[in-house]
């Protein structure tokens, strides 16, 4: 798990798509398989990619980045242990109020992705648009947010061809002997 | 459904409790560098992942898994909006340090 201390953001990239392996392989040993599957095919095939494009396109200097990492270092390290011992002491202690049904495998007939699908579609129905309209917000935003008008493509301004006349391109010059035309 | 209870809940809470305090640990130590932090918030954000995962399958309710695709919908918006943002501001600055982004008007 050195995604946070991977020099190379590239590597950084890299090691967050084990992670999301490993977390995929940890859903499946919980019986998750449909989210499982959609986190590889969600993160590995479309977040992870988007990061190393974005890393490889943004071809930046770390030699200072390494500078201030080695200035940061002590204030983050502090903060992680204080932050770990908080939740393990909550978990250690939240380990025995949790009711414990324990009961395996009550003999469902359908898979995994059918119950999600029956939950999803009805229950949750409400939040499965808005989820649908974040995508879209997100999608236009990052459409609006990238898109550059710094070099414009020629483009075909029809009104303009069709309201040239003649005078705007022809010059008719009337041209002394032994004189050249003065363009 | 499930099978594997050599693992416990608390086994799995711990191992998304590591995830997020690595995730919380990379945005104070590169604090920098702004695909680092999304990169640590992309962590966070699976440890929630996990943690919902786990407690689907220790109650046999189904509600975690769904929530899981909705913490996983708002993760690659984040990271979509994040990402770019992060290349509009690079087309303007030309670097990404973030101790010089404190203007972002216009």
């Amino acid at each position: 798990m050195n995604v946070i201390v991977a020099r190379n953001p590239v590597h950084a990239v890299l090691f967050l798509i084990l992670a999301f392996v490993n977390a995929s392989a940890i859903g499946i040993m919980l019986g998750a398989e449909f989210i499982s599957m959609s986190l590889i095919i969600v993160y590995v095939g479309a977040v992870a990619v988007l990061f190393l494009f974005v890393v490889m396109m943004l071809d930046i200097s770390y030699q200072q980045l390494k500078k201030s990492v080695l200035h940061n270092i002590k204030l983050g390290l502090l903060v992680g242990f204080t932050f770990w011992g908080l939740l393990v002491v909550v978990l250690a202690q939240s380990k025995f109020l949790l009711p414990s049904i324990n009961k395996v495998g009550q003999l469902v007939q359908r898979t995994n992705t059918e119950l999600i699908g029956l939950d999803l579609y009805t229950k949750y129905f409400f939040a499965f648009q808005m989820a649908g309209l974040i995508l879209l917000v997100a999608m236009i935003g990052a459409i609006v947010l990238t898109l550059s008008h710094a070099k414009p493509v020629r483009r075909q301004d029809i009104n303009k061809q069709v309201s040239r006349k003649r005078e705007d391109g022809v010059k008719l010059v009337d041209v002394k002997l032994g004189q050249g035309v003065k363009l | 459904m499930s099978f594997a209870w050599e693992l416990g809940l608390f086994d799995y809470l711990l191992l998304a409790a590591a995830l997020f305090v690595i995730g919380v640990c990379g945005i104070f130590i590169n604090r920098n560098n702004v695909i680092n932090i999304l990169m640590s918030i992309e962590l966070m954000l699976l440890a929630v992942n996990i943690n919902f995962m786990a407690f689907s399958a220790y109650l046999h309710d189904y509600a975690g898994q769904v929530f899981t695709i909705f913490v996983l919908t708002v993760a690659a918006a984040e990271a979509a909006i994040g990402l770019a943002i992060l290349v509009s501001y690079y087309r303007h600055h030309k670097d990404i340090n973030i101790i010089g982004i404190s203007q972002l008007r216009g």
